[in-house]
């Protein structure tokens, strides 16, 4: 097209410029969680999780160590040293002792304390106090710095809310209820949808654009109109709250699309192989199971992953149908809004949560976009 | 049992007793009750695939029946039963309650609100991106990035946004972004160009758009020639239009004349009406990319020759974009505004996991989900959910109908 049109467009610059602004638009909210999942309580609360990507500038005041136990003789003097950040990656640029000028030495300087009391501090937070004896003695001396400190990150938000078996807060459990949800909830309508749609694409029967019709009807269908219905149906019958409940809800709205995506796709098939295998005298089953399903396998793949997605994602549904007083059941989704609602200002802990369910659909989602993204196009009736 | 270990039998009793079911059935129709052999083969045969189908349906169509088809009935019966009353009869009474409530009349308020907001604001966004990433080298790469959110489920995207909307003390570190940009703002030139210059650009704008649609509705009714019907529709397009544009006109006043306060941290989601917005946020950004993804397959599909014509006619890329390609997409464009509408009259988990419907943000679902498992009132929760269903059946009756002109 460009080549139609002549030269290169001279908004080539602004499209990618836009691109870029959009992209980072749409980045940001999601990078901020990341990144943020991944800071001490402490760190959030004081600053912007933007802030943590960068070597940040701030005041600090430190002690030498306790004179008492950890001075050292040299002759007639005393010495203490070691290091105001216990090791941690800061550097000082400039220091002072006292409250009301803390910037006048800078990294290397010795300042001087009077009657020959020295402090010597390095830019890594290395320091060297030296005195007499009563000089040396009381409490560590004070400094005052202003540091660099490298930019800081932790697993111990992700070891607390995974791995750690006594934290009731804790993701592992709600993490393996969501499995247990999701895997036969994708499996199970699958199996039923695929026998449907090779009916209703390929058999000919009375009724059948009716039953279509029905289908691309029941799509719409918003799944609000079921909760009470069907809880009063799976209390009555005995399955109560629990996992069957669950598994058999989101089979059930999850056929509609099921069916509707698998018949488009099984219609589009070309009609020569299977009229070769009838006339081969092959059962309508052994069509079905040689035949179609081996050559449906993206319109499976697309539909595994919308489902997949779907009962990952969802809350509503598992709110009514498995979640009981006990909450020995609840998944994750469940579990986060709980969190957001007791543990509304502790970052540390939401974002970690929130990103361990995010983690899964993340992966999948990049790992099959191509399915996902061919799902869309047939999913949308059109 | 573990639950896990449940899983996995069930998944195994599930399935296994699903291609059994299939098997075994179809065994029992060809060998038992309609063997393909002896003296009525050819007849039996014939039988026996007049019944298949449905062996093949039966599953489904039960289970379709059962989990939506029967509810639809039943919440109509619940809708138009109290409780309480052993489920006696009270004709309409639940719905007389339901109206009487300012509660819904606020879900109802702001499910409009979404209703018009969400659905453009994702199809402009997504067609955008759609046109933009469509000619460039690294677009793929752009629009899976686009796309991403799509994957994170309602609950992690609202954590993700309140972190977004978090407020703090003033004289603390501002950690939520939102906050963090407001309090920079501080009353000076640079403010006011941004708070006060632009939102007013982009009204005036929005104005003039409506009035340029309004007029050229409205043009054709001076020179007559039309129905009375015709006429009248006109007419109300141009009222409407010119409704548009007065409270446009009062709303610029209102933002000019407006005392920001500049350097208060804000809790944004507390502030009524503007947190509406704020909520909508959360949704136009998980279905932007659903939108771009249909929407440059339909870019895609438009044929070459109609660029091309309008190119050598001299049309610059926005003629062409607006002139050219938007109106061959159109059918596109409503596919994606329907499928986003119907997304946005379910929404619940947003709202929920965000605000809970305080501060005025309350939205049917919402609503409903307050009545059946909070209030407990199943009439007026079954109401609720009956405003919902008939909401969508316009665009339920649409797709069957479109479906079945398909299938001609």
């Amino acid at each position: 097209m460009q080549s139609i049109a002549g030269s290169k467009s001279s908004l080539t610059w602004a499209v990618h410029i836009s691109v870029v602004i959009m992209v980072v638009l749409w980045l940001i909210p999601t990078v901020g969680l990341f990144v943020s999942s991944f800071r001490t309580a402490d760190q959030i609360s004081t600053s912007g999780w933007w802030a943590s990507l960068f070597p940040a500038e701030q005041n600090v005041v430190a002690r030498a160590a306790d004179p008492d136990e950890n001075r050292v003789a040299d002759g007639s003097t005393f010495i203490v040293s070691g290091n105001l950040f216990d090791g941690e990656d800061k550097t000082i640029s400039v220091w002072g002792t006292s409250s009301r000028a803390i910037d006048i030495y800078v990294a290397g300087d010795t300042a001087d304390l009077g009657d020959g009391e020295t402090i010597t501090v390095q830019a890594n937070g290395d320091y060297e106090w030296r005195g007499n004896d009563e000089q040396i003695a009381g409490r560590g001396q004070r400094v005052f710095a202003t540091v660099t400190a490298q930019p800081e990150f932790t697993l111990a938000n992700y070891d607390k809310m995974l791995l750690d078996e006594s934290n009731v807060e804790g993701m592992a459990k709600a993490f393996f209820n969501t499995l247990t949800v999701t895997i036969p909830a994708t499996i199970i309508p699958i199996v039923i949808a695929a026998f449907a749609a090779y009916a209703l694409a390929w058999m000919d029967f009375p009724g059948r654009a009716l039953l279509i019709a029905c289908v691309v009807g029941l799509l719409v269908v918003p799944l609000q109109l079921a909760l009470i219905p069907l809880l009063k149906l799976h209390l009555g019958i005995g399955i109560g709250k629990g996992y069957l409940g669950v598994w058999l809800a989101h089979t059930g709205f999850g056929l509609p699309l099921a069916i509707y995506l698998l018949r488009n796709y099984m219609a589009g098939l070309p009609r020569d192989i299977i009229e070769n295998a009838k006339v081969d005298s092959a059962t309508d089953f052994q069509i079905f199971v040689k035949i179609i399903i081996p050559l449906s396998f993206p319109a499976l793949a697309s539909f595994a992953i919308f489902q997949f997605l779907w009962t990952w994602n969802d809350l509503l549904v598992a709110k009514v149908f498995l979640i009981d007083a006990t909450g020995q059941t609840t998944v994750m989704t469940n579990q986060i809004t709980d969190l957001l609602g007791t543990r509304g200002g502790n970052w540390e802990i939401l974002a970690t949560a929130a990103f361990i369910s995010i983690a899964v659909p993340l992966a999948v989602f990049f790992a099959m976009q191509r399915y996902l993204v061919r799902g869309i196009l047939a999913g949308s009736v059109k | 049992m573990h639950p896990a270990l449940l899983g996995l039998v069930t998944i195994i009793i599930g399935v296994g007793a699903c291609i059994g079911y299939f098997y075994l059935s179809n065994l029992f129709l060809d060998k038992v009750l309609f063997p393909g052999k002896g003296p009525n083969a050819g007849k039996n045969i014939n039988r026996a695939n007049q019944v298949r189908p449905w062996l093949f349906l039966a599953p489904a169509v039960f289970a379709l029946g059962l989990y939506l088809g029967y509810p639809v009935i039943e919440t109509l019966r619940l809708s138009v039963t109290d409780r309480s009353l052993d489920g006696a009869f009270v004709g309409l009474a639940n719905y007389q309650q339901m109206l009487a409530e300012p509660k819904f009349w606020e879900a109802m308020r702001n499910n409009m609100l979404w209703l018009i907001v969400v659905p453009a604001a994702s199809t402009a966004f997504g067609l955008l991106a759609a046109q933009l990433t469509d000619r460039i080298a690294w677009g793929n790469v752009a629009k899976s990035l686009v796309f991403m959110p799509m994957a994170i489920s309602f609950v992690g995207a609202s954590v993700i946004f309140k972190l977004i909307y978090d407020a703090r003390p003033e004289d603390k570190a501002q950690i939520g972004l939102l906050n963090a940009i407001w309090v920079q703002f501080e009353g000076g030139a640079l403010s006011v160009l941004f708070l006060q210059v632009l939102p007013i650009a982009i009204v005036l704008v929005f104005a003039a758009l409506v009035a340029y649609a309004g007029y050229v509705i409205f043009r054709p009714a001076l020179s007559g020639g039309s129905g009375i019907l015709v006429l009248v529709a006109r007419v109300a397009s141009a009222a409407l239009a010119l409704y548009l544009i007065w409270h446009s006109l009062g709303s610029i006043l209102g933002i000019a004349t407006a005392e920001l306060p500049y350097g208060e941290p804000k809790a944004w989601l507390t502030v009524p009406f503007f947190n509406n917005f704020l909520l909508m946020v959360v949704l136009i950004w998980i279905q932007t990319g659903f939108a771009m993804v249909i929407l440059s397959a339909a870019l895609r599909g438009i044929p070459e020759e109609t660029i091309e014509a309008a190119i050598i006619d001299g049309a610059n890329p926005l003629q062409i974009f607006f002139r050219i390609k938007v109106p061959q997409i159109i059918p596109t464009i409503t596919v994606v505004w329907t499928t986003i509408t119907l997304v946005v009259l379910k929404v619940f988990d947003i709202v929920f996991a965000m605000t809970n419907g305080q501060w005025q943000t309350q939205v049917l679902a919402n609503y409903m989900f307050d009545k059946l498992f909070r209030a407990n009132d199943w009439g007026v929760g079954s109401a609720s959910a009956i405003v919902i269903m008939i909401l969508v059946s316009p665009i339920l009756a649409w797709n069957v109908w479109n479906a079945r002109k398909e299938m001609r």
